[in-house]
């Protein structure tokens, strides 16, 4: 596979390590949020058969964490974004 | 004597090692030293600043750049690698720290790496055999991390003739391994 | 016999002679030649038995595609099995010999199975080895094993080297036959990047292959000067001997290179065969088509092939496969073979042809509307029986059959990404289907142009098209004129006359009639049918064959053929050597070696290394006179809590954390808490996962206002890294924090003991004193002027410092240390040492660090901070992983001090019967004390911390062990820790 880095342009997925599912950038605030919506978090992801948003790091690159939308069946990779940008644009911030 | 600091080479030698095969010439370098820069959250104007009052490089993305007493080379956003002429700059995190002040993360990488440089006719046999990147298409002056033989290595591009390579020191011994069995295999 | 089939012509070296072997006789041929056509030229036909009824086979193709004549080739520790003797060049002093027959070739002592082949029908398996269950293990499988396989693996290592490589293309051209040339020349001339790859040693495919002119020269020629002319272009790469085995992601495709397969032995240093992982921006398959047979009573014959390839024997290698050779075809195709051997001078007897009114050759005598109904010979073809138009039967006698059912088009690549073939009526054949990778289009017969204009031409225009969507100007040159006859075919599968068995798959033995029997067990699916008999299931994976089995199934069930459909394609094209796969990543070079900054002291002084990771660590440094580990472990732990001991800790994760938000980010991914750290001081960290598990714990030094080292566990240096790199870009992506690994940059030493701190005294020019430098202090040093770093922390539960210089000056500082150290008695310890102490001290590690416990089964509950938020806080709080009865960290010593406890062993209590439900935990690391003279171990008990004094047993089924043990608290040693603080 080769991911289109933002940065970096086309890498070869062998330089990556592969997390899961994007929704894990929106984490809940520990002290407000209980076990519930922690749990939620963790373990109620997604499986879709087509397109899906997932977190792949650039290991043996530029250590950056990147936010690939991959369609699940044919793997086609339609867009790739630097996680930090998405966290922020979703209105994470410290 | 007693106070004598004798420093061995990443390979375990008193002197930088230099391998000759066919056209290939593979050099330790022992004389560089390498700190990591890192701005600031927020510092960008005083980063800048610095850096140019220093005589630091900040060179954009994959590239690798020159100077007068340091090079430097991407890293990732907002970091780069400080290169320095290690007999002038051992201490190479004390000779940034007073430019950049708060302004920047430093952090003393000398002997986290240890450098190649691999030079001659024909270096595209034996780094596709090694790495990913199309060094024959890349630009002088490329500098990227990229997998070789397992190892996370910082690949620059000086000239189709010359590349350098910082890989991790520990393994010194396998990337030199790797470099020697590939060069004999394309002679 | 001397090269006695050998005809005029071909594309081989006749002013050179090689002397090869098989099984044991010695034959000559010539450069160009393969295995099969010398064997062949010198009038050997059987080259193999089959799989299942060991019945005599020879070539029945001349490429890749052969299901036959398989050999083993080379002896020794190159033995090869299953090599394809129509693929394997020919070199001077090359050895194979037959397999899958004893005692030899011509009197195979399996050949029974052929008798009783009523028994091995299709589902033989399923049926004969159901029942009872209990003798599939014991009897069944024994038996089959024996009975079933191919040639044998030598048992001695590969002393081949294997290589990887990494291409990259504009343009990947796959096949070097006329559209692949045609493609490649245009592309190649437009300056465009282009690879072409072909499996052949020698580029041109058909056309090496076939009498007829392109451009109005021999075709053969024709490709010879294309070759040349692309090899003369410095932006054209020509692979050949090198066969795209499959098609990746993104236009990646893997390439195996045999580099060095046609030499005896590699040359020094160059691999025997290289994989590639090619990156192309777009391809063309140009892989040809393979000929398919016709199913008649045994058509399995040596001397039955297939017409492409009989004729291909005569005008590439110069071999007439046979004396008096004849042609059965159902398309026009077939008639160039009579047309070519014939020219030649070889005695083409008749042309037995399922259509009437097609074209008659002259001087061929021609049965048009007749049909091979059965073959004589029991170890190679003497006639060939056929029923004729009107009904009669008539015994023509040969020693060659040259058999065309039409071509199927190599649309084997395109299926890779699960795309069906599609049935195109006017060839009667599958070619390529929607949806096939991306940027992947076929050429030439592949894509079902059947002529070699149309190869031609389709060449050309699919790379013209290829360049526009690159954005490369190209121009379409003059096409070389060709021949351009359509391919008349008129579908005949199988012979319907005969009870006798018909091959479909000759390597797996499956028959017309194992398909009928598929059919009548209702098995009609093409998954089901394949699986049942299993068609297409050999090495050849069904190149010949698989079309003709589910044409005879769509026959039996009435469908069409694309109703009926087709089993797909997945990598690789052709067989891959595990070898090939492994590249240099084998054995010592499985992954480089990580070496510590003592490694060379202490290789000077007789250490001995353990692999940790990567890592080569000393495990135990024996002195002389010691004869066993224990002695020196012993040894190395009651000298560092006598006096002092060093020990290299380089390998544990170093990561530099700075910025402004340093310290509340250390909170966020810690456990507890780091901001009000002191500068100067360390502090011991728990980093949890976010489900609430432990992931990894360390010590954590403040050495400025905005600067902290965190280290890790060897183990996790990497993951902990990436972890941290993830909670600062993806979940608080406005923190200042900066990360950057420091592990290799500095060289860390720690020294331990009751004398650590006279030791260092020696050496560290700053006062070190406890008011100076207290318990848990950090800083930055000097070391007889030299810059450095000391800790004071401990892993042994001894006052202990860790020291560290750069990397570079790690080999002087430990022979500082040890010199220091020599009026202390001080020695070096390793990691067993290590382990011993640390498991005194109720220290966790590995065993404990198991991605399954809790901070709380650990009994590190109370560092979990809920005033704030970190990792894992929130999940750790979970009702399950809080209960009273769950596990918690214990230590165990055997009740008698003499007992050997084991790792792994299950707590159970005294009585208790030996069963998964007496189970109330296990114990996860075990060492032998020699401050206790007892083994001691931790584990996870059930309750634990309520079991304290109870007396238990460890059990262990596979050490076989059932010791009474003593539950006590985990701290062994100096429980209060006096010792840290002296």
């Amino acid at each position: 596979m080769i991911i289109n880095h933002p940065i970096l342009g086309p890498r070869d997925a062998q330089e990556f390590v592969y997390l899961g599912d994007a929704n894990l950038i929106n984490r809940p605030d520990g002290t407000t949020a209980g076990i519930e919506a922690f749990h939620d978090y963790l373990y109620n992801r997604d499986n879709p058969a087509g397109e899906h948003r997932e977190l792949w790091y650039h290991e043996q690159g530029d250590r950056s964490w990147l936010v690939v939308t991959r369609n699940t069946v044919t793997h086609e990779i339609t867009k790739v974004e630097l996680a930090r940008d998405v966290a922020k644009a979703q209105g994470r911030s410290k | 004597m007693a106070n004598q600091w004798n420093a061995l080479t990443a390979l375990g030698h008193d002197t930088a090692e230099v391998v000759q095969i066919g056209p290939y010439r593979i050099a330790e370098r022992f004389d560089v030293a390498l700190a990591s820069l890192a701005m600031r959250r927020g510092q960008d104007k005083a980063f800048a600043a610095a850096a140019k009052k220093a005589g630091v490089p900040l060179p954009g993305a994959s590239t690798h750049e020159a100077g007068k007493v340091f090079g430097a080379f991407w890293a990732t956003p907002e970091m780069w690698f400080v290169e320095a002429d290690f007999a002038t700059h051992e201490d190479i995190v004390a000779a940034l720290k007073p430019a950049f002040g708060e302004a920047a993360s430093i952090t003393e990488q000398t002997d986290a790496w240890v450098r190649f440089d691999v030079s001659g006719e024909g270096l595209v046999a034996v780094f596709e055999r090694l790495s990913n990147l199309d060094l024959a298409t890349l630009p002088d002056g490329f500098a990227s991390r990229t997998v070789m033989e397992h190892l996370g290595v910082y690949l620059i591009r000086h000239s189709a003739t010359s590349v350098t390579l910082y890989g991790p020191r520990s393994s010194a011994q396998g990337l030199l391994h790797a470099l020697e069995v590939t060069a004999k295999s394309v002679i | 016999m001397s090269q006695s089939n050998r005809i005029s012509g071909g594309q081989i070296d006749r002013s050179k002679t090689f002397r090869f072997s098989f099984d044991g006789h010695v034959y000559t041929g010539h450069p160009g030649d393969t295995l099969a056509s010398a064997l062949l030229a010198n009038g050997v036909r059987l080259m193999g038995r089959s799989f299942k009824y060991h019945r005599p086979r020879g070539p029945i193709s001349a490429g890749s595609e052969e299901p036959n004549a398989l050999v083993q080739l080379r002896s020794g520790a190159r033995q090869e099995p299953n090599t394809r003797a129509t693929v394997a060049e020919l070199f001077d002093g090359l050895e194979a010999t037959s397999q899958n027959a004893w005692p030899s070739l011509k009197l195979d002592a399996m050949a029974v199975n052929d008798r009783l082949n009523t028994f091995f029908t299709a589902g033989f398996y399923y049926k004969t080895f159901m029942w009872p269950a209990a003798f599939w293990e014991k009897v069944y499988e024994p038996i089959i094993r024996r009975a079933a396989g191919l040639g044998s693996l030598t048992k001695e290592e590969d002393p081949d080297e294997y290589d990887k490589g990494f291409a990259h293309c504009d343009l990947l051209v796959i096949g070097a036959g006329p559209a692949g040339l045609m493609a490649a020349l245009t592309a190649g001339r437009a300056g465009a990047r282009v690879i072409l790859a072909d499996e052949d040693f020698r580029m041109g495919g058909r056309l090496n292959a076939e009498s007829f002119e392109v451009g109005g020269q021999a075709g053969a020629d024709w490709a010879a000067a294309a070759v040349a002319e692309l090899a003369s272009l410095p932006n054209v790469r020509l692979m050949n001997r090198t066969t795209i085995v499959g098609a990746f992601d993104h236009g990646i495709y893997s390439a195996v290179e045999r580099v060095s397969d046609h030499l005896a032995v590699p040359a020094a240093g160059k691999p025997r065969q290289t994989l590639w992982r090619i990156y192309s921006k777009r391809a063309i398959l140009a892989g040809g088509a393979t000929e398919r047979p016709i199913a008649f009573e045994n058509n399995d014959r040596p001397g039955v092939m297939l017409a492409g390839a009989l004729r291909a024997y005569g005008n590439r290698w110069g071999v007439a496969a046979g004396d008096r050779v004849t042609v059965f075809t159902n398309n026009d195709d077939g008639l160039r073979t009579a047309r070519d051997l014939q020219a030649k001078g070889v005695d083409v007897a008749a042309v037995i042809d399922s259509r009437t009114g097609g074209e008659l050759l002259p001087g061929i005598r021609h049965l048009q509307g007749a049909q091979v109904v059965d073959s004589s010979g029991r170890l190679g073809l003497k006639s060939i029986t056929v029923r004729t138009a009107n009904g009669k039967t008539e015994t023509i006698a040969c020693t060659a059959l040259g058999v065309s059912g039409g071509w199927n088009p190599n649309v084997n690549i395109t299926s890779h990404h699960r795309s069906r073939p599609e049935w195109r009526e006017d060839i009667a054949a599958f070619v390529p289907g929607a949806g096939g990778p991306a940027n992947l289009v076929a050429a030439g017969a592949a894509g079902g142009n059947m002529s070699t204009h149309g190869a031609l031409a389709s060449g050309q225009a699919q790379a013209l098209a290829a360049l526009e969507s690159l954005g490369i100007s190209a121009t379409a040159g003059d096409l070389p004129r060709a021949e351009d006859a359509p391919i008349a075919i008129s579908p005949l599968w199988y012979v319907h006359e005969g009870k006798g068995r018909a091959w479909i798959d000759p390597q797996n033995d499956v028959t017309v009639k194992d398909v009928k029997l598929a059919h009548k067990e209702n098995f009609t699916s093409v998954e089901h049918l394949k699986r049942y008999t299993t068609l297409g299931m050999a090495t050849d994976q069904g190149k010949t064959g698989n079309v003709l089995g589910l044409a005879v199934m769509a026959e039996l069930t009435g469908q069409s053929i694309p109703a009926t459909g087709t089993t797909i394609y997945r990598p690789p094209y052709t067989p891959v050597a595990m070898g090939t796969l492994a590249g240099r990543s084998r054995g010592k070079e499985f992954k480089p070696f990580r070496l510590t900054p003592s490694h060379k002291w202490a290789s000077e002084q007789g250490g001995i290394f353990v692999e940790v990771g990567n890592w080569l660590r000393l495990q135990w440094l024996p002195k002389p006179g010691e004869t066993t580990w224990r002695e020196s472990v012993d040894r190395e732990v009651l000298a560092t809590r006598k006096s002092v001991g060093i020990c290299d800790v380089t390998t544990l994760g170093k990561i530099d954390i700075q910025g402004t938000d340093a310290g509340a980010f250390l909170d966020r991914v810690y456990s507890n808490t780091f901001s009000t750290l002191a500068v100067g001081k360390c502090r011991y960290g728990l980093m949890l996962r976010e489900d609430g598990m432990v992931f990894d714990d360390g010590t954590t030094a403040r050495m400025g206002e905005h600067e902290y080292v965190m280290t890790t566990t060897t183990a996790n240096a990497v993951t902990v890294f990436r972890h941290l790199e993830y909670c600062r870009q993806c979940l608080w992506p406005d923190m200042d924090v900066q990360l950057i690994s420091t592990t290799e940059a500095w060289a860390q030493f720690s020294v331990a003991g009751p004398n650590a701190r006279k030791v260092l005294q020696k050496i560290v020019d700053q006062d070190i004193s406890d008011a100076a430098f207290p318990y848990m202090g950090a800083g930055n040093i000097t070391i007889q002027g030299q810059r450095g770093r000391l800790f004071r922390i401990s892993f042994s539960g001894e006052l202990a410092y860790e020291i560290a210089v750069p990397t570079r000056y790690g080999d002087a500082l430990i022979r500082k240390l040890v010199a220091a150290g020599a009026e202390f008695d001080a020695v070096v310890y390793g990691t067993e040492a290590l382990g011993v102490m640390r498991i005194e001290k109720g220290h966790v590690a590995g065993g404990e660090l198991n991605g399954q416990s809790t901070a709380l089964n650990m009994g590190l509950g109370k560092m979990v901070s809920k005033k704030k938020d970190s990792i894992g806080m929130v999940l750790s709080q979970r009702e399950g992983m809080n209960r009273d009865d769950g596990y918690r960290l214990v230590g165990v010593k055997p009740v008698d001090p003499k007992a050997s406890i084991s790792a792994g062993s299950h707590f159970m209590e005294i009585g208790a019967p030996v069963e998964l439900a007496s189970d109330g935990g296990w114990l996860t690391s075990k060492v032998y004390s020699p401050h206790l003279r007892s083994d001691i171990a931790l584990g996870y008990l059930k309750a634990g911390d309520q079991k304290i004094g109870r007396r238990m047993r460890a059990v262990n089924f596979l050490t076989k062990t059932d010791t009474e043990v003593e539950i006590v608290s985990p701290h062994f040693f100096d429980p209060e820790g006096e010792r840290l603080r002296g």
